[in-house]
């Protein structure tokens, strides 16, 4: 015992790496927290003078005039840029939580061997086109399909980028909610189908239960991703600004503007930190949301801790 | 079309790392030159042939808009500025304020086409109904008020096309067409280039666009434009736009921080001779005056 305490404090080369190595990662893994809060001071600093000296809260929230280049009057209303993300996020999750959870139910739960190890890397391959790609589609390919199929004046629209945005989050949320499924124990599913379940039963009466927290995280992280994309959104939204009344209407997102407007935009201006508001607003939503998919994927672990030591008592039904 | 400039742009700027480097950091001049979408085809013409006129001379051009062009140049980190629209008063303060005074080179004209679908029946419109298509408070929203049945557009409705509100094309229209004090209406689509508005207007039935003559292509026409109801109605073309017939036509801007000096002042009267100005021709643009070009 004392010989093996002496060894494992001995200086030689493999202590010294190893304390090397714990240095490194610790850096690593601080780096993020860094990263996020140099981001958070710097964005908070080029938008905060103007959020406490000019920025008008009603009309931010309240009106949808956004005019930051009028010549004699330049208002900052946000709301049809809020309206425009909300819109385009939300059909964006109509067409993909059925697609991903879809997709995730089928690879975690049914498919098994060479068709699964495809399909995963078919899915992780669909996250890999770029954004600016999938714009170039919702411009020159589904604005005239929308154009034909449903006579609209214009096919740049809420439809065009919810569809896009869609296509765009399923990826991560599929990943994720795959991992979900996979956390929930094969005991739950072992006991279910000793009860005679069918694999659908075992599915939808137990499995989805058990990772409901890790599903509605992986469709918060989409949620997330949709609020964040600018690309996309800005090349087959139309970016005009506009209340959304339906999916025909073209509209205009909050990263879209900032992406379109901050290049041209002198550095300190009031247009320019009007900007920067925008993007202090969007860090907060995103921010909310991130945390509350975490705090949802806790919940998840901590309740297959408890249950996972008395399995069969919680699978029974 | 943005990213091949991005990416044309840069490729140009590590050939010229790349010269400089094999050149043995000798007698090589790099001039950056950054701003309007417009000008930005006629700027890489210009970079291109200046390399076989002063070799030891090599232009990296890139696009982004005239405002970015112009905030680089009062940031010091660009040495000409291109811009399809004057220098404002507050940035010109914001340059004298870095101790530069910026110095202005009118380059060539720009006629602003407006673009409707090949299909729209449309053969001329007035300032004053592009006014009241595009201003606040505007009176005009469907194809029938203008005269017209647009095959294709069910829904008779005028779908605008317009420019981000910071471009120079943006800012020229509202000042040529809606007047100093008048802004434009909410609603339009705002494409994020010159080539974007084409694009759109080509594949909607709908849409009525502006953009710079000098992206006109097969797919789309280009009615005449006319001053007043009973104005002579003009086509944009570089000969009207030369001799200022047509109605907006704009001047297209360079733009350096104090007095030009060495390799910058060479390359600016190049551009300015009538081999740079005979470039400007080729490009759909017109040149500042009469030239002669073979």
């Amino acid at each position: 015992m004392a010989d093996m305490t002496h060894a494992a404090d001995r200086r030689d080369l493999a202590w010294w790496v190893d304390r090397a190595m714990q240095v490194l990662v610790l850096a690593g893994g601080l780096s993020a927290i860094v990263f996020i809060a140099g981001i958070f001071v710097f964005i908070t600093r080029e938008g905060a003078g103007f959020v406490f000296d000019r920025l008008d809260f009603r009309e931010f929230f309240f009106s949808p005039r956004w005019t930051p280049t009028s010549s004699h009057n330049p208002t900052y209303g946000a709301l049809a840029l809020i309206a425009g993300t909300a819109s385009v996020t939300g059909l964006a999750m109509v067409v993909s939580v059925p697609f991903s959870l879809g997709a995730a139910i089928y690879i975690g739960e049914f498919a098994t061997g060479r068709v699964r190890e495809t399909l995963k890397v078919l899915v992780e391959l669909l996250a890999a086109i770029p954004s600016v790609v999938w714009g170039f589609i919702g411009l020159s390919i589904m604005n005239p399909l929308i154009i034909q199929v449903f006579d609209v004046p214009v096919g740049l629209n809420v439809l065009n980028s919810g569809i896009i945005l869609g296509l765009m989050a399923a990826p991560i949320m599929t990943t994720i909610a795959e991992d979900a499924l996979k956390a929930v124990p094969d005991t739950y599913r072992e006991a279910a189908e000793a009860m005679g379940a069918t694999r659908w039963q075992v599915t939808f009466r137990v499995v989805l239960p058990a990772a409901r927290n890790g599903l509605v995280a992986a469709t918060l992280l989409g949620v997330g991703r949709g609020f964040g994309e600018t690309m996309a959104v800005l090349m087959a939204s139309g970016h005009s600004i506009n209340l959304p009344t339906s999916p025909f209407d073209s509209v205009r997102a909050l990263t879209a503007t900032i992406a379109a407007e901050l290049g041209e935009t002198a550095a300190g201006s009031d247009h320019y930190q009007a900007l920067f508001t925008l993007g202090i607003f969007l860090f907060l939503v995103t921010f909310a949301i991130n945390f509350a998919a975490d705090v949802f994927v806790r919940g998840g672990r901590r309740k297959y801790r408890r249950r996972g030591r008395r399995p069969a008592a919680s699978a029974n039904p | 079309m943005k990213t091949s400039r991005v990416t044309s742009a840069g490729s140009c700027l590590a050939l010229a790392v790349l010269v400089a480097a094999c050149g043995g950091g000798g007698s090589r001049n790099l001039i950056q030159n950054k701003g309007s979408d417009t000008l930005v085809n006629v700027a890489q013409a210009w970079a291109e042939s200046y390399a076989s006129v002063a070799s030891e001379t090599v232009v990296a051009v890139s696009g982004g808009g005239s405002g970015t062009g112009i905030a680089a140049m009062i940031n010091g980190t660009v040495d000409i500025a291109n811009s399809s629209r004057k220098m404002k008063d507050s940035e010109i303060e914001l340059a004298r304020g870095n101790g530069n005074e910026p110095i202005e080179f009118v380059v060539g004209f720009d006629a602003l086409a407006v673009y409707v679908h090949p299909d729209n029946p449309l053969d001329q419109v007035s300032l004053e109904q592009l006014a009241e298509l595009y201003g606040e408070g505007g009176d005009v929203d469907t194809w029938s008020q203008l005269g017209v049945e647009v095959p294709g557009c069910g829904s008779d409705e005028i779908v605008r096309v317009s420019r981000q509100n910071n471009s120079g094309t943006y800012v020229y229209f509202r000042e040529a067409v809606l007047g100093e004090r008048r802004d434009f209406r909410l609603g339009s689509r705002d494409m994020h280039g010159s080539k974007d508005v084409v694009d759109l207007v080509e594949n909607t039935p709908c849409a009525i666009g502006y953009s710079g003559l000098a992206y006109a292509t097969d797919h789309v026409k280009m009615p005449c434009v006319k001053k007043g109801e009973d104005g002579d109605c003009v086509s944009p073309s570089v000969e009207t736009a030369i001799d200022a017939s047509y109605p907006i036509a704009r001047p297209l801007f360079m733009y350096t921080a104090g007095e030009p000096q060495g390799a910058i002042r060479e390359y600016l009267d190049w551009v300015l001779s009538d081999e740079g100005q005979c470039i400007v021709y080729e490009k759909g643009y017109a040149p500042r005056g009469d030239v002669n070009c073979s």
